[in-house]
């Protein structure tokens, strides 16, 4: 191999990038454009979901444990129901997600039984927003509950202390403040290097052979391996450029604490860069048209970081099946990387195993991709 | 005409077939330092797949091919190189200026630092680029385009040049400019292969390769092409449509050959003095009178006609 080769290839490529904006906007504003859009569009919190009510009693203790769910940040109250059917179309054209419906005789089972019932409604297209609800919901009315046994005790004379046998007393780790972005950004800054980089590599061989400079490029004595550093390296630049503003964006902008390193944040930046890099390279040698190229790079890159990297659904809870398929996904060893850096502060020991597989990932995609392209027209 | 010592491209019985299609079919032929070789023939005959295999880009089904001494199928690398190659489309890159295309080659050849400096000036004055050096190739014109890609083939001064239809697309003026700088390159000893469909131009080679549907059909001297391959002399007949009596001067008395040209018939003869008359009076008696008979020296492209109908018949005499 020589270097003076590699250069001349990585001059050319640099000087042909600069004057083809099409891939300097590729390569710069779209991750800019993907890290607020994905930043801000995607949310797993729950919060003022529509509720209407139906208070068929109209009572003291009704309108009190109705004021209760106004007054909670998952719920925000749209109206009064006057009847079942209001209720139901409601429900139906969507203005509510929640419905809680107190019956006639609620507050007077209340006092003589102690015990008053109250329905829910869900509207559960959305399982997990349901599922979300019902919980806030019960834990809304367990906390009047407590409020209204409380005074039935103290109106009795009784004592306060022994209320709660047992209490849970629950400290969130890691993400303090239950805020989902701070689990989604780091997800989102893999997606958008798995998309950049696989779009850039995957144009490279391509647009030799549309634009038919590859016929004199392979007369002349250059080497795979050469034309494939060549190529890739001031991409490879331009991808860390893109982490650096991604990650950036993730701290300042959208102020995901980062208790990680530095070094091993771009270290494995670096691996998972050069394995997309890769994968789009090999995708370009094979297919000799640009936009079929960079579809089918993006097919490869993109869809498996989002589904099965652990990005958006958690490993865990797939299929065993699926599990299995997630450990050929590279997005899955770099996004645990990555939130175990940006969200735990993990140090290099614990990240061993994911960063050991991601780099032996990226050698593996080096050689398919160095060995992929043949000097020949045949 | 050469042993193999001295020559620098030896071709023996290639063949290249894509599926049951021989695009070239039992070609041999041996080109020498400092000779410049013609590849004639029609679109499709086989002369870029012929190119192609000498620089390496194709693997040869059977036969041998020797560039420099290099087996092209055993050590293509070798080949590349030794060898300077003008592909038949245009494959500079036009979003960069001619001394970025030019340094890019440079580089990719090896060539020096000590000496780019000094070829790049060289390659820029050969092709009449001096004052445009950071011009953009996309905005050049066709000829200054193909001057700079042989500029680019020959930085590194290989000692064998390959040239596929080099002055396609160019016009008249650039490609009499073009055919001295090969010539320029001859004389200091570069052997050169250069393919072309323009007829006129293989009297610019020192010797030609007619080619046609993957054979070589003919090999000498533009002379001896014209004046060996007819067997007999040359007469040209002109009038007006004169395509219906085609088949009736064919089998006139001493008439060995008819082919149309433009308007215009060439007939060969065994001898023109005799046959002229005759041919005269057989076309007053179709009710041409204002016809024209007269000898000619044959061309180039009567004798690849007269060739290729020729081989046709052995072909045809053969199956």
């Amino acid at each position: 191999m020589k270097w003076r080769r590699v250069k001349a290839i990585m001059i050319k490529e640099s000087l042909q990038i600069v004057r083809d904006p099409r891939s300097l906007m590729i390569a710069l504003l779209i991750p800019l454009l993907q890290m607020f859009l994905l930043g801000y569009g995607i949310s797993l919190d729950v919060k003022q979901i529509p509720l209407c009510a139906f208070d068929r009693e109209g009572s003291q203790a009704s309108q009190d444990l109705l004021r209760r769910f106004s007054a909670s940040p998952y719920f925000s109250l749209q109206g009064q129901a006057t009847s079942y059917a209001e209720v139901d179309r409601s429900l139906d054209n969507g203005r509510c997600r929640v419905a809680i419906v107190i019956p006639t005789g609620f507050s007077k089972d209340l006092n003589n039984t102690g015990q008053g019932v109250v329905q829910a409604l869900l509207d559960a297209t959305d399982t997990n927003t349901a599922s979300l609800a019902a919980g806030y919901a019960s834990a809304v009315i367990a906390s009047y509950s407590a409020q209204v046994q409380l005074e039935s005790i103290q109106r009795r004379g009784g004592s306060v202390q022994t209320l709660t046998p047992v209490e849970v007393r629950a400290r969130v780790w890691f993400n303090e403040d239950l805020v989902s972005r701070n689990f989604i950004i780091p997800g989102v800054v893999a997606l958008v290097m798995a998309i950049v980089g696989s779009q850039l590599s995957s144009l490279t061989i391509a647009r030799e052979w549309e634009r038919g400079t590859m016929e004199l490029l392979v007369s002349t004595p250059i080497q795979p391996l050469e034309l494939m550093l060549g190529k890739l390296l001031p991409y490879f630049l331009i991808g860390m450029v893109d982490a650096c503003i991604c990650l950036a964006l993730a701290v300042f902008w959208f102020e995901v604490p980062f208790r990680g390193t530095l070094p091993a944040l771009f270290f494995t930046t670096g691996l998972f860069l050069t394995v997309v890099l890769c994968i789009g390279y090999y995708v370009s040698v094979s297919i000799r048209s640009q936009v079929g190229a960079s579809q089918v790079a993006l097919l490869l890159t993109m869809l498996p970081t989002t589904l099965l990297s652990g990005f958006s659904f958690p490993i865990d809870q797939m299929p065993a099946a699926v599990q299995a398929v997630t450990y050929i996904v590279s997005g899955r060893y770099y996004v645990t990387i990555l939130k175990a850096l940006f969200l735990k502060g993990a140090p290099w020991g614990e990240l061993l195993l994911p960063i050991c597989c991601l780099a032996l990932y990226a050698g593996a995609m080096v050689l398919l991709a160095a060995r992929a392209f043949r000097k020949t027209l045949d | 005409m050469q042993n193999d010592a001295q020559s620098q491209i030896v071709v023996d019985a290639l063949v290249k077939r894509f599926g049951s299609f021989a695009a070239v079919d039992g070609v041999s032929f041996e080109v020498g330092r400092g000779e410049v070789m013609g590849f004639i023939g029609p679109n499709g005959a086989g002369k870029s797949t012929l190119i192609r295999i000498l620089c390496g880009l194709l693997r040869p089904s059977a036969g041998r091919a020797l560039v420099a001494g290099i087996d092209v199928a055993q050590d293509p690398e070798g080949v590349r190189r030794r060898i300077g190659y003008m592909s038949q489309k245009f494959s500079l890159y036009s979003d960069m200026s001619v001394v970025e295309n030019l340094r890019f080659f440079g580089g990719i050849y090896g060539v020096s630092r000590a000496d780019i400096g000094a070829r790049l000036r060289f390659a820029v004055d050969m092709a009449g680029l001096t004052g445009r050096e950071d011009a953009l190739v996309a905005t050049l014109a066709g000829g200054w385009k193909q001057r700079l890609a042989l500029g680019a083939a020959i930085l590194h001064r290989p000692a064998i040049l390959f040239l596929d239809e080099p002055t396609s697309g160019v016009d008249p003026s650039s490609r009499r400019r073009f055919w001295e700088l090969i010539h320029t390159l001859a004389q200091d000893g570069v052997s050169i292969l250069v393919s072309t469909h323009y007829m006129d131009e293989a009297e610019y080679c020192h010797r030609v390769a007619l080619i046609n549907r993957g054979r070589l059909i003919a090999l000498g001297t533009p002379l001896e092409l014209r004046q060996h391959a007819l067997a007999g002399e040359l007469l040209a007949i002109e009038g007006n449509s004169l395509g219906d009596v085609m088949a009736q001067i064919r089998q006139a008395p001493g008439v060995l050959d008819v082919a149309m040209f433009g308007s215009a018939l060439h007939a060969l003869v065994d001898q023109a003095a005799l046959r002229s008359p005759e041919l005269l009076q057989l076309l007053s008696s179709t009710g041409r009178t204002n016809v024209r008979v007269h000898r000619i020296e044959p061309s180039l492209e009567d004798s690849f006609v007269h060739l290729v109908s020729a081989s046709a018949a052995v072909a045809g005499a053969l199956a």
